[in-house]
């Protein structure tokens, strides 16, 4: 457990040295929901009806942006080979890389989807519901995002992959998370959404871990 | 008349490694042919053979990095690494870098600091050290995790003659209190009695066909 969090705290003190990974995602998302007005005109009925869409789909793709560097910096200059021979067990070492990628952009994410939903016409009221469906969905994508990176760890061409095996499974959360964040809109219970969105975190939490540890491992021999 | 004790008996060796047979392949190359060694507790063995004979490689199937295709590696003790790259953290102070092995090994970090001579640079980032503290600082990680079986892959790349006496020193006092290492090095270490373990090169082996 010390050494779980040991982990963590090296990789805060990372990112917090090297900002540019966590800036560049927040960035990202802030452009990429910026862009939206322009491209569908100033009308605030639509922005308000499209925003939590928006939100969720820049949050989605912003998630994925330092996901290549995640486990590939480990493993390029052999911290991995000694996380794996002297840390903590494989999925343990997985897991926090995990919960240290949602700290480091999850995290700033969804309070960057503060400003950003307020900019799109997003309802005071109906912003603690946006941020609930926004704080599980981020998990679970850290969870899926960190089990596909290892997963393509050491394979050429594993950039392009990466999206490719991720977006998928990303779907349910995508579904869910949005259905969400509609329910205030469109005066409906969220309830539904927002449990079948805790049953995807729920199945993430155990299998991805997992997963990638046997990722690492085979990245490694 | 002589009393027994005169003659004391040697200690039996405690075993700490037994490697049988150990064949692996990389794609469809043959890089290790059922090799096998036995390390004892103060052994030293220098893994000698020409680039691409597999010293590498047999390090990791020992580590347990890499399974074997053939044959099997017992252990009977923990171990430590030192791979070819020194996995430190360029951001990251001397100390934060070391950090992990620290919380997860026995040893105290300043006495591994003050043996290898870095206890100035303790606060300065890995960025500003040269290729030789570098290697140092990683080496400095193999002494704190405590574990007796040491596994060095090119412990002395980049290192003065200076810091090669102190690392020799440092492998003769951890032989000294049981300890055991596995080396593969292009330069001669400054250490007494060790074995050594010759790699033959497999290059003319071109290709290995899986009938």
């Amino acid at each position: 457990m010390t050494a779980f969090l040991a982990l963590i705290d090296r990789d805060l003190r990372l990112a917090f040295r090297f900002g540019a990974d966590t800036l560049a995602s927040l960035l990202f998302f802030i452009l990429c929901g910026s862009l939206f007005p322009l491209a569908l005109g100033p009308s605030p009925d639509l922005l308000r009806h499209m925003g939590p869409g928006i939100i969720w789909v820049c949050a989605l793709l912003a998630c994925l942006l330092p996901l290549d560097r995640l486990f590939g910096a480990e493993l390029e200059d052999g911290s991995l080979d000694l996380l794996m021979l002297t840390g903590p067990a494989p999925a343990a070492v997985a897991f926090a890389k995990m919960a240290a990628h949602w700290l480091t952009t999850g995290l700033p994410l969804l309070i960057a989807s503060i400003p950003l939903g307020i900019m799109l016409g997003v309802k005071g009221s109906e912003l603690p519901l946006l941020l609930l469906g926004l704080a599980m969905g981020t998990m679970s994508l850290s969870l899926l995002g960190g089990m596909a990176a290892s997963i393509v760890l050491g394979a050429r061409r594993g950039g392009v992959l990466l999206p490719l095996l991720v977006l998928p499974l990303a779907t349910p959360v995508l579904i869910f998370g949005a259905a969400s964040s509609y329910a205030g809109q469109l005066a409906t219970s969220p309830a539904a959404s927002l449990d079948l969105l805790g049953a995807c975190l729920f199945a993430c939490l155990p299998l991805c871990p997992l997963a990638a540890g046997q990722g690492l491992k085979a990245a490694v021999g | 008349m002589t009393s027994p004790s005169d003659f004391p008996t040697p200690p039996v060796p405690e075993r700490l490694l037994d490697v049988k047979g150990v064949t692996v392949f990389r794609g469809d190359r043959l890089v290790l042919d059922g090799v096998s060694l036995t390390l004892d507790a103060g052994d030293a063995m220098i893994l000698t053979g020409p680039n691409g004979a597999g010293k590498s490689t047999l390090l990791r199937t020992i580590s347990g990095l890499r399974r074997p295709d053939s044959g099997e590696v017992i252990r009977y003790g923990d171990l430590a690494w030192l791979g070819h790259q020194d996995a430190l953290k360029p951001g990251l102070t001397l100390a934060q870098n070391l950090a992990l092995a620290e919380k997860l090994g026995t040893n105290s970090l300043p006495d591994a600091l003050e043996a290898l001579d870095l206890t100035h640079l303790t606060d300065l980032p890995a960025r500003l050290l040269s290729s030789g503290q570098k290697r140092r600082a990683a080496f400095a990680r193999v002494m704190l995790s405590g574990a007796p079986l040491w596994l060095l892959d090119e412990p002395t790349v980049g290192l003065d003659v200076a810091s090669i006496e102190r690392l020799g020193a440092v492998m003769a006092a951890h032989r000294a209190n049981g300890g055991a290492m596995i080396v593969t090095t292009h330069v001669p270490l400054p250490l007494d009695n060790t074995r050594s373990h010759e790699l033959p090169s497999l290059a003319h082996v071109e290709s290995f066909w899986l009938s």
